[in-house]
């Protein structure tokens, strides 16, 4: 109504002027803004030096990653110097054949010991020489001469796949990987598949298949497939399932006693329940301390006092979500309704009595699902302070990408960690719907 | 009539009722003391399998829990005059953290808006993808940055961009699922209006949708830039450069360079504080701003 009575009174021309100016202010937003963070854009670009990121990147690393996660490589390798042999997965002495077992693609003749590869691709080690063939290209020879390698190729250009130095030969085919030094010499045979992720090459259900494992597990033997299983000294599941646990008991205590401890320090902080402003501004800045120093900080800090370790943890993240939820809390309260806390004063309750039947069933749903977001997220803080305070599925993920070997390793506990997080996310959710549908005023 | 009967089965029908609520008031309290047992327990088992586990012992480290602060301070008061010039020294730095928390944000922000827009029902442009959006916005939330980081670190060196990808590609999802929750309370009758003009779909998501929902997705952003900047300091930690991995040398150098690290928590502490302040005031802003609109 009054619009229309505005259009009818309102001069045209000065309408129109205002509708222009409005339209230009706008157009001025809609592209000056686009255009600032372009602007920006382009500033980062050359801030985070990103031509030159093109020649520091190393994509071969990337290609090694990506082959290391869906494959592994056995090792088999001939110490030059006493002729001895040995087989090993991934080269670690915890995927060592036991003495006298070998691969049954190597075989042994005599003094001569064979190694088939892919695509016809064979290794002979001789005692004093090895021989290479390759298919199409022909056979190369070398043998340990004085401080080098002395080989011999097949006549004709040499392929690009053959590095060739006075005291190392390597080939690198899609077949695997050859190297010859004076010392030693190793052939790397690739496979598909995580290697030994049930069994290690120790147990005697290596190797078995599914059925014949249930059939002995059927018949007495379940405790020791799970000891087995459980105790694989490659893969140390009982280990990295207690990193899991570690992780979640950081958040959990970490979230939890937050909560605990920025309750009664909320009402504190909250304008309806203390008049005092000088006490109320006191708490808040103790919030606003506990949440400007970040756990990072807190972190550092306490692992100084604490020592490395998922206490360490938890504390640095019970410290920062004191903070988040001190503030969080003493807004949840200042917004309650006044009329139950009168209707229980009427009655002639206590203080205490009065706050908890008047306010706490009040805030109880928002604060509980507050708490419980944050347990969720807190999951994956814990990851990363675990990975700086030393304790948790963090600690394992750092040292596992810092030797920068074990990809496969890597992105299993990703895959826990992502799995951890989402069992979480839906547990969380879960559980708030339930509470907070279910929460007919406090229990 | 309701009197007579209401009278009528007086006696016996309220000891009833009443017995019933008390009976009903006592299991309620017994399941909640049950909970809060079984909670405190947990508190308490886990408080002390997380001290066994830790290398130092809780109570052993409190009294010395002022200690390192105490020689930072302490360090720190006695080369004051050093201070100025520390703050100089590694304002760079600190700029280089800022700049990983922006970008991320803003190339978050933009990933987050297609990827809402795509999942959002109603607005989707294919309407069969919408669960696989979502999914992908889960497992983009779930993915800690620290992961991404360090693979990252890994194949590209270390620096700002793996931080900054890393921070980007979290952010695409968890504010993918903020915008597509303030998605579903616009209004689609100027999206109807622009498909019945011959609108194609971006048209209609910046035409129809973004004007309504742009002040809250500028506060959902404003926020994500402050816990950014949280992560991008602690991604630096492990080798992604900026501020946090400033601090990370000024404390591996040890006693004598504490003045340094000092610097370094003043600066971090002031800006998450700046930030902190100046995004809620920003945020209060618009969502006042939004009020007034409303009232006009």
């Amino acid at each position: 109504m009054t619009m229309a009575s505005d259009i009818h009174t309102a001069p045209t021309d000065s309408l129109k002027t205002r509708a222009d100016a409005m339209f230009r202010t706008k157009r001025l937003w809609s592209f000056g803004l686009p255009g600032l963070v372009l602007l920006y854009l382009v500033y980062a670009f050359f801030a985070f030096d990103l031509p030159g990121l093109i020649d520091r990147a190393r994509p071969e690393n990337g290609a090694i990653l990506m082959r290391d996660i869906y494959s592994y490589k056995t090792h088999v390798e001939r110490d030059n110097r006493t002729g001895e042999m040995s087989y090993a997965i991934e080269g670690e002495r915890k995927g060592e054949y036991p003495e006298g077992e070998r691969p049954d693609w190597v075989t042994v003749d005599g003094d001569v010991t064979t190694v088939e590869m892919p695509e016809g691709h064979e290794v002979r080690y001789y005692p004093d020489h090895v021989e290479y063939d390759i298919p199409g290209y022909g056979t190369i020879s070398a043998r340990s001469e004085g401080r080098g390698v002395e080989a011999t190729y097949p006549d004709g250009p040499m392929p690009d796949y053959i590095s060739a130095a006075r005291n190392r030969v390597m080939v690198v085919t899609d077949a695997g990987r050859v190297t010859i030094t004076r010392n030693r010499t190793e052939v790397f045979r690739y496979f598909t598949g995580w290697e030994l992720f049930f069994f290690t090459l120790d147990s005697p259900y290596h190797g078995l298949s599914a059925g014949e494992l249930l059939s002995r597990a059927t018949s007495g033997e379940a405790g020791a497939i799970w000891h087995d299983f459980w105790q694989n000294n490659m893969w140390r599941h009982a280990d990295v399932a207690w990193a899991l646990f570690e992780t979640l008991l950081m958040a959990f205590l970490g979230t939890f006693g937050a909560a605990i401890v920025a309750l009664p320090l909320a009402f504190l902080a909250a304008r309806n329940f203390t008049p005092l402003m000088l006490v109320r501004q006191f708490f808040r800045r103790i919030f606003d301390l506990c949440r400007g120093v970040d756990a990072l900080i807190w972190t550092i800090v306490l692992s100084r006092a604490f020592g490395p370790g998922p206490m360490t943890g938890a504390l640095a993240i019970l410290l920062t979500d004191t903070g988040s939820f001190g503030k969080m809390f003493s807004e949840a309260l200042e917004n309650v309704d006044d009329k139950q806390i009168e209707g229980i004063r009427s009655t002639g309750a206590k203080p205490v009595q009065r706050y908890r039947f008047g306010v706490i069933p009040q805030v109880t749903p928002v604060l509980l699902s507050q708490v419980l977001y944050f347990f969720e997220s807190n999951t994956r803080s814990a990851t990363i302070i675990g990975a700086i305070t030393g304790g948790g599925i963090g600690l394992l993920l750092t040292q596992a990408m810092i030797t920068q070997k074990d990809w496969e390793e890597v992105t299993y506990y990703i895959i826990l960690v992502v799995m951890l997080v989402f069992a979480m996310d839906s547990f969380s959710g879960w559980l708030r719907r339930k509470l907070i549908k279910g929460d007919d005023g406090g229990h | 009539m309701a009197d007579q009967t209401a009278s009528g089965a007086g006696g016996s029908s309220s000891a009833q009722i009443r017995e019933s609520y008390m009976a009903q008031t006592r299991r309620k309290r017994l399941y909640g003391g049950m909970i809060l047992a079984v909670f405190v327990a947990l508190m308490a088992s886990g408080f002390i399998t997380a001290d066994a586990r830790n290398a130092g012992g809780f109570w052993d480290g409190l009294h010395q829990l002022g200690a390192f602060p105490a020689a930072v301070m302490s360090e720190a008061a006695e080369k004051i005059t050093d201070l100025p010039a520390n703050l100089v020294k590694y304002f760079p730095a600190l700029v280089e953290t800022i700049n990983i928390a922006a970008v991320s944000t803003l190339i978050g922000a933009a990933g987050g808006i297609l990827l809402s827009m795509l999942a959002t029902r109603g607005l989707a442009r294919w309407p069969r993808l919408i669960p696989l959006w979502r999914r992908m916005m889960d497992v983009m939330r779930a993915v800690p940055e620290i992961v991404i980081a360090l693979v990252l670190i890994f194949v590209l060196g270390g620096g700002p961009v793996p931080a900054m990808i890393a921070i980007a590609f979290h952010t695409v999802g968890a504010l993918g699922k903020l915008f597509s929750e303030v998605n579903e309370n616009a209004s689609l009758k100027p999206v109807e209006g622009l498909t019945s003009v011959g609108a194609s779909w971006t048209q209609r998501m910046v035409l129809g949708v973004m004007p309504q929902v742009a002040p809250n997705y500028l506060s959902y952003a404003l926020l994500r830039f402050e816990i950014n900047i949280r992560a991008s300091a602690i991604l630096g930690f492990v080798g992604a450069g900026g501020i946090g991995y400033e601090l990370k040398n000024a404390m591996a150098w040890g006693i004598g360079r504490y003045d340094e690290a000092a610097a370094i928590f003043l600066l971090l502490f002031v800006t998450i504080v700046a930030v902190d302040q100046i995004g809620s005031h920003f945020r209060d802003r618009l969502t006042h701003g939004r009020k007034e609109e409303v009232l006009a």
